[in-house]
C-alpha cells in the first residue's frame, strides 16, 4: 500500500435516469480510506441517487464503479455488500424486538451444529463494538429499549459485520435530536481513524464543514466541483449548489392593487413540530414557504389543513378565529390543501376522473349544494387536463395529468385558501407551466394561495413574498424575486441575516 | 358529449359466466325452457343476492362481513320464537328483525371504526356470539313458528300486470338491487367506494371516513334481515338455516368482479356473482352431482376469482413489457460491447 489515504472506490461518469427523466448526468467521486467525502446539493440533485447507485440499489444507466482498482458491475445490494460497500439509509431498518447482535447478523447468522450459534454472534457485536469504541451497548440488548443514536450505531455496526471498508450515510442527522449529533460525529471521526471511507450525504451546512474532508457538489445532477473542505467557505458552497439561471417563464407577480384582505393568518401558532408562526395570506397573493427537508414546511400545510392541527396560537380565516381540527373542518372553512404525495394521499386511483373530481364536493359537502352535473367537464377543462374521458380511472394518466385532476378536485369546491405543497413534483414541463399558470390565475380570481416547495427557481418564479423556514419557525421573509443563495443561507441556518 | 353505455372493470366476466350457465341450465334442464323456470331460480337466488349485495358494500369499502350466517339464523329463529304461530304479531316481529340487523351492523361497524379493530375479526366475533346466543336461547331446536303472513315474503307470489305471477322475494329483490345501483351512482356511494381504494385520499378530502365505514356494516346488517325474512318463508325454521351463507356472499361478491380490500368492482356484478353461483349449484344438481361437492367447488370459485383478478392485472403487465424491453434492448447491445 502507498502511505496516505488510498482510494477505496471510485464513480466515473455515472449516469442514470427515470422514466427518461435524468437524474444523474455524468458523476464523478472517489472515495479514499480514512477520509470523510461529504455530497452536497440541493433537493433532488441526485445525492440519494449516487448513493444508491453506489450502494448497488440502482443499476447506472453508464459510467464505471471501481472497488480498489477492479471494476465492478453490481446486480443488487448483496454485490455491492460483498464488495465492501455498506450504507446507512435515512430510514431505520432494524427489527425492534430483537437483540442488537440478532439484528446485526440478520440473515447471516453464523451456523454451530444446525443450529444458530448465538454465543458467537454475541461475542463478535462485542468485538464490533468494542473496535467502535461503543461501550454503552450491550450485544443482549433489546433495540427497542435503545435511543435513536444508539439504533444508529447498531445500524453502523451492522453495516460494518460485512467487513464493509466503504460506508455511505444519507442524512444521518435528520432522526437525531441535537445532543445526538455530537455523538454521532465522534462516531465518524472513530470510523474515519480506522481506515474506513465515508460518504456523507446532507445538506446541512454547519455538519458538512464540521465533519468533512472533501466535498463534492451536485447541482441537477450534474457534477460541480469537488474539492477539500478547508479551501471552501459556505458562500462557495451555496454559490455551487443552486448557481443556475433562471431562465423559465413564470406568469406576472400580483401587483399591489390585485392584493385583497388578509385570507389566512396565523398568530404564534405551534405544534410539537413548529414554533411560533406568525405569518398572513393576502387574497390574491401567492406567497412561497421554502425551507429544507425536515424544516417543518409540510407541518405548517398539514397544521393549517387539520391533519396535524396547531396545539398553541391561533389561526384565522377571512380575520374571524378558527380551530381547526380535522380536515373536514378545513375544507368547510374554504381552506384546500394539495399534498406532496398525490398518489398516495390525495388520489383514489382506481377510480374515474370524474369520481376524483368529485370526490371533495361528495365527501366534505351536504348533497344538497352538489351540482355534479354542470360543471365536472368545465372544471377539467379549465385544468386542461388530456385524458381519454371522463370514466378514465385516474392510474393511467400521466403525472402531470394527475396532478391537474388534484387541482380539480379543490376547483370544485372554490376553496378561498390554497396551500400546495410540492405542486409540480415529478411531472413535465408543460404540464408545470400550466399548473402555475393555474395557481396564478386562482390567486388573481381572489384565492390566497401558500406555495411550499423545494424547487428554488420555482419557488422564487412563483412567490410575491417568500417565508423561510428552519427547524420548524421562520427564519425570515424575502421579497419577490430574493436571490436562491439568500433562501438557501436562510434554510441552511447559516448567516441569518448576513446574506440578503 | 357522446354517451358509451360502460361497464365497470371486471364486470363483464361475470357476466359471460352467468350466461354460460343459464343456457347450460336451459339444456340441461326441461323446466328452463320457459320463464317460470328462471323465475323460481331467481326466487331460489334472491335470499342470496341480498346478502351479496349487502356484503358488497362492506367488501368494496375496504372490509369483510363474516357475520351475516349467524344474523340470518338469529333473525329467523327470533321471528319463529317470538310470532309463534300468531298472524297479528307479524308486522311487529318484521320490524323486530329488521332493527336486529340494523343493530347488529352498528355494533359491527362501531367496533370497527372506533375500537380499530379489522372488520374480519369483529364480524368472526359476532359470528360467534350470535351461534352462541342463539344456541343458548333455543337449546339446538327453535321452537315456535312463523306465521302465514310472514313467510308470504318467501314463498308467496303476487299478481303482476303483464309478467302474471311474480314472487314476492323476486319483487323485493328488483326493488333493492335498483336502490342499491341509484345509491352506488350517487356521491355516497362513489365516496364509499372511494374508502376502499385509498382511505387516506377521502380523509384529506374533508370525507368522514368512519361514518362511511359504519354505514356499509349498517346496510350489511339491514340486508341480512332482509334474506333472514325471505329464507324464513322459504325454507322454514330451522337452526341451520344461515349456516355458512356468509362464506357464500363473499364468493358471490368475488366472484363478481368486487376487489377484495375494496375500491373496485359494482353492485349489479355482486349480485349477478350470487345468481352464477346459485344456478351454477342448480345445474349441478340437474347433471347429479353430489350436493355434497358444493363447498368444495365453492371453495376452487373462490379461490379461481381471486387468482384471476391478480392474475390478470399481472399478465397485462408483461404484455406490455414485453416489446418494450425487446425494443430497447436491441440498440443497447453494439454500444455496450
Amino acid at each position: 500500500m502507498t502511505p496516505g489515504p488510498t482510494t477505496s472506490a471510485r464513480l466515473t461518469g455515472i449516469t442514470k435516469s427515470f422514466l427518461g427523466v435524468p437524474v444523474l448526468r455524468g458523476v464523478d467521486l472517489e472515495l479514499r480510506g480514512g477520509e470523510v467525502h461529504a455530497v452536497m446539493g440541493e433537493n433532488g440533485a441526485g445525492k440519494s441517487t449516487l448513493l444508491k447507485v453506489l450502494a448497488g440499489v440502482h443499476r447506472p444507466d453508464g459510467g464505471t464503479i471501481e472497488v480498489d482498482g477492479a471494476e465492478m458491475s453490481f446486480a443488487g445490494p448483496t454485490d455491492a455488500q460483498r464488495a465492501g460497500i455498506a450504507i446507512i439509509h435515512q430510514e431505520f431498518t432494524l427489527l425492534p424486538h430483537r437483540s442488537v447482535a440478532e439484528n446485526v447478523y440478520l440473515g447471516r447468522e453464523p451456523v454451530r451444529r444446525m443450529q444458530v450459534d448465538r454465543r458467537r454472534m454475541m461475542a463478535d457485536t462485542r468485538e464490533l463494538l468494542d473496535w467502535l469504541g461503543e461501550d454503552g451497548i450491550d450485544p443482549a440488548d433489546t433495540v427497542s429499549s435503545l435511543s435513536v443514536a444508539q439504533r444508529q450505531v447498531v445500524e453502523i455496526v451492522k453495516a460494518l459485520s460485512t467487513d464493509a471498508r466503504v460506508l455511505g450515510m444519507d442524512e444521518p442527522t435528520a432522526a437525531l435530536a441535537d445532543h445526538e449529533v455530537e455523538l454521532l460525529y465522534d462516531l465518524v471521526r472513530r470510523l474515519r481513524e480506522r481506515g474506513i471511507a465515508i460518504l456523507y450525504v446532507s445538506h446541512r451546512m454547519r455538519e458538512v464543514f464540521d465533519l468533512s474532508d472533501r466535498i463534492t457538489v451536485l447541482k441537477d445532477g450534474q457534477f460541480v466541483t469537488c474539492a477539500p473542505t478547508s479551501e471552501l467557505t459556505s458562500e462557495d458552497l451555496v454559490r455551487h449548489m443552486v448557481g443556475r439561471d433562471l431562465g423559465e417563464y413564470y406568469p406576472d407577480r400580483a401587483v399591489p392593487d390585485d392584493l385583497g384582505a388578509v385570507r389566512l393568518a396565523l398568530r404564534g401558532a405551534g405544534n410539537d413540530r413548529l414554533r411560533g408562526l406568525n405569518l398572513e395570506v393576502r387574497a390574491g397573493e401567492i406567497v412561497g414557504l421554502a425551507g429544507l427537508q425536515g424544516s417543518g414546511r409540510s407541518a405548517v400545510a398539514r397544521a393549517v389543513f387539520g391533519v396535524e392541527p396547531f396545539t398553541r396560537g391561533s389561526l384565522e380565516v377571512d380575520g374571524a378565529t378558527r380551530r381547526v381540527t380535522r380536515p373536514r373542518t378545513a375544507v368547510r372553512l374554504g381552506i384546500a390543501l394539495v399534498t406532496e404525495d398525490r398518489k398516495g394521499d390525495g388520489l383514489a386511483l382506481g377510480q374515474s376522473v370524474r369520481d376524483n373530481t368529485l370526490l371533495v364536493r361528495r365527501a366534505a359537502l351536504r348533497g344538497g349544494r352538489s351540482r355534479e352535473k354542470s360543471d365536472v367537464a368545465e372544471l377539467l377543462d379549465l385544468v386542461t387536463v388530456v385524458a381519454r374521458g371522463e370514466h378514465q380511472e385516474v392510474r393511467f394518466l400521466s403525472g402531470g395529468n394527475q396532478q391537474k385532476v388534484v387541482l380539480a378536485k379543490w376547483l370544485a369546491v372554490a376553496p378561498r385558501v390554497l396551500v400546495v405543497d410540492e405542486p409540480t413534483r415529478g411531472i413535465d414541463v408543460g404540464a408545470k407551466r400550466a399548473v402555475h399558470e393555474l395557481l396564478r390565475d386562482l390567486a388573481r380570481r381572489g384565492v390566497a394561495v401558500l406555495m411550499i416547495s423545494s424547487e428554488l427557481p420555482e419557488l422564487i418564479g412563483m412567490s410575491d413574498r417568500i417565508l423561510v423556514m428552519h427547524d420548524g419557525a421562520l427564519a425570515g421573509e424575502l421579497p419577490a424575486g430574493a436571490s436562491e443563495g439568500a433562501v438557501m443561507a436562510l434554510a441552511t441556518g447559516h448567516g441569518i441575516g448576513e446574506v440578503a | 358529449m357522446t354517451w358509451r353505455p360502460r361497464l365497470a372493470e371486471g364486470t363483464a366476466p361475470v357476466l359471460v359466466v352467468l350466461f354460460v350457465l343459464l343456457l347450460g341450465l336451459a339444456i340441461a334442464g326441461p323446466a328452463y325452457a320457459e320463464p317460470s323456470g328462471y323465475l323460481a331460480l331467481l326466487k331460489r337466488a334472491a335470499p342470496l343476492m341480498i346478502l351479496a349485495i349487502g356484503q358488497y358494500f362492506v367488501i368494496v369499502s375496504g372490509g369483510f362481513d363474516l357475520s351475516v350466517g349467524a344474523l340470518v339464523t338469529a333473525g329467523v329463529v327470533i321471528a319463529a320464537r317470538l310470532i309463534n304461530g300468531s298472524e297479528s304479531a307479524t308486522a311487529r316481529v318484521i320490524l323486530l328483525v329488521l332493527g336486529f340487523g340494523l343493530l347488529v351492523g352498528l355494533v359491527n361497524g362501531l367496533v370497527t371504526t372506533k375500537l380499530l379493530v379489522p372488520s374480519f375479526i369483529v364480524t368472526l366475533g359476532m359470528l360467534l356470539v350470535l351461534d352462541g346466543a342463539i344456541f343458548l336461547w333455543t337449546g339446538g331446536a327453535p321452537r315456535g313458528a312463523l306465521s302465514a303472513g310472514f313467510r308470504m315474503f318467501g314463498r308467496g307470489a303476487v299478481e303482476v300486470p303483464v309478467l302474471g305471477e311474480v314472487p314476492w322475494s323476486v319483487l323485493i329483490l328488483l326493488a333493492i338491487l335498483v336502490a342499491a345501483a341509484l345509491f352506488m351512482r350517487g356521491g355516497t356511494g362513489r365516496a364509499l367506494v372511494a374508502v376502499g381504494d385509498n382511505e387516506a385520499a377521502v380523509r384529506l378530502s374533508g370525507g368522514q371516513v368512519d361514518r362511511l365505514r359504519l354505514l356499509a356494516f349498517v346496510l350489511s346488517g339491514l340486508l341480512a334481515a332482509v334474506a333472514a325474512i325471505l329464507l324464513g318463508g322459504f325454507a322454514g325454521v330451522s337452526a341451520q338455516v344461515g349456516d355458512g351463507l356468509e362464506f357464500r356472499a363473499i364468493t358471490a361478491v368475488v366472484l363478481g368482479g368486487v376487489l377484495l380490500g375494496g375500491g373496485r368492482g359494482s353492485v349489479v356484478a355482486a349480485a349477478a356473482g350470487a345468481l352464477s353461483l346459485e344456478s351454477l349449484f342448480t345445474l349441478l344438481n340437474l347433471l347429479g352431482v353430489s350436493g355434497a361437492l358444493e363447498s368444495a367447488v365453492q371453495g376452487v370459485i373462490i379461490i379461481a376469482a381471486v387468482a384471476y383478478a391478480s392474475l390478470g392485472s399481472g399478465v397485462r403487465q408483461r404484455l406490455r413489457w414485453w416489446p418494450k424491453q425487446r425494443s430497447s434492448a436491441a440498440p443497447a447491445q453494439p454500444a455496450s460491447s
